[in-house]
């Protein structure tokens, strides 16, 4: 029961990865992907976590209360944002892609046509 | 390869994966037993140090400022990719700018635009709000540019997209994106100027829990929210004057 | 860990299978943003504030915005 976040953890990226091998619509794949990257945001927070302790903001307990990790979310802070960002390159290559060959199937993106 | 192939070979691969990822998982400590000695060693002196009450702010911009370094370059470079990629493809193709409003191609209802129109004043205010006060409370340049993004779309989700455009012209947002990532860098040159290593604390640090305190974090934090801010507006208005002007080509 | 936390993980871990399963893009936009306030509670849960503020302003609102806005470009393209 005390490895209930690294078990979801751990089934998010494999249920975002089944998403991705059997998508049928480069614009599904790309939100499958996505969920393959929170699971790592959920398994780093799942780590820095300490029972009983507060967050690490000292505005208004004394400093010395005990308080979870900082480094652990200052990882994924940046992690989200710039997240998001490569998401949308992602999707403007699945635009491009669609433009090219009229189609959003990546099963029937077979040879690369030089 | 057929479907049902595909995900028998999945399938395998998967519980290798699994099983792996349990082997490993079960020899870290419980979930709630923490034991590295960074986050409490942070924790401990980051207020006598920087004079700031928040820790996750001066680990992302002081103590682990060149990976936020990096992290904002990564930004960047997808903007720019986003950017020209849309940007070429539509070189291609005949242009026009959109000079007037059509009302029939975004339907909107009189109660979304006028909810939409009056949320945008508190919206930025907001995220200018917790740019400005990411050393001592939950914020920061991250936070706050994506929220101060999300109000200047809101002129589009409103129903005016003429709005938008004039709002966050693309020959404004260009420079305000450089000029957030290039102040990054020049933060940090700040303290090579002054003898001591790049991205050090090199300004006054006041006293804690105050606006103007934490040295360097302020500005750090502001040229960060510039950059994010600029950045997800860019990317948005990159894909809606495709989806916008195509779709005012297609309607004659 | 306390009842509060392993509801909502297990209320993730369901909404995570419930984007993947979903196959219409444009009803995944919606799933994706429920699913990105289920996490933002989950660190706010976790004592992790200033995560799940990143999350939520860029989870609800960009993200689902983007993926309506390729479709439609995908779509229009279409009809050409």
């Amino acid at each position: 029961m005390s490895y209930l976040p690294y078990g979801v953890a751990a089934w998010l990226f494999l249920v975002g990865l089944y998403g991705m091998v059997t998508s049928r619509n480069l614009i599904h794949l790309v939100v499958c992907l996505s969920v393959v990257q929170s699971s790592t945001y959920v398994f780093l927070l799942a780590l820095g976590f300490e029972t009983g302790a507060t967050a690490p903001v000292f505005y208004d307990v004394p400093p010395g209360t005990p308080a979870v990790d900082p480094v652990v979310q200052a990882l994924v802070l940046t992690d989200v944002v710039v997240g998001v960002t490569v998401t949308a390159l992602l999707l403007a290559l699945a635009i491009q892609e669609h433009k090219r060959f009229g189609t959003l199937d990546p099963h029937e993106l077979r040879a690369m046509r030089g | 390869m057929n479907p049902v192939v595909r995900r028998l070979v999945f399938l395998s691969g998967a519980i290798g994966v699994a099983l792996l990822l349990a082997w490993g998982m079960t020899g870290l400590p419980p979930f709630g037993v923490y034991r590295g000695p960074y986050g409490d060693v942070i924790n401990r002196s980051a207020i006598r140090e920087r004079h700031t009450t928040e820790a996750v702010g001066a680990v992302v911009m002081d103590y682990r400022g060149f990976d936020t370094l990096g992290e904002e370059f990564i930004l960047l470079t997808s903007v720019v990719g986003v950017a020209l990629l849309l940007r070429t493809a539509r070189d291609e193709e005949e242009r026009e700018t959109p000079s007037d409003e059509h009302p029939g191609t975004v339907p909107i209802t009189d109660a979304v635009a006028a909810i939409g129109l009056a949320l945008i004043g508190p919206t930025v205010l907001t995220g200018l709000s917790i740019v400005a006060h990411g050393h001592i409370t939950p914020g920061g340049g991250f936070q706050g540019g994506a929220v101060l993004a999300a109000g200047a779309i809101l002129s589009f989700l409103a129903g005016r997209y003429v709005l938008f455009r004039r709002v966050a012209p693309t020959h404004l947002l260009d420079p305000a994106e450089g000029s957030g990532a290039a102040g990054f860098v020049l933060v940090g040159a700040l303290g090579l100027v002054s003898g001591s290593a790049f991205l050090a604390n090199v300004l006054p640090l006041g006293e804690a829990g105050t606006l103007l305190s934490s040295g360097t974090l302020p500005l750090l934090n502001m040229t960060v929210g510039l950059e994010v801010a600029a950045g997800f507006v860019l990317i948005v208005s990159e894909f809606l004057e495709e989806t916008m002007a195509v779709r005012r080509k297609g309607e004659r | 860990m306390t009842a509060l936390q392993a509801v909502i993980l297990l209320l993730v871990a369901g909404g995570g299978l419930a984007v993947v399963l979903v196959r219409s893009p444009l009803r995944q936009a919606l799933v994706v943003g429920i699913y990105g306030l289920t996490l933002a509670v989950l660190f706010v849960v976790f004592q992790a504030p200033d995560v799940a503020l990143s999350l939520g302003a860029v989870g609800s609102v960009a993200l689902p915005l983007m993926i309506v806005m390729a479709l439609a470009k995908t779509r229009s393209g279409d009809e050409e």
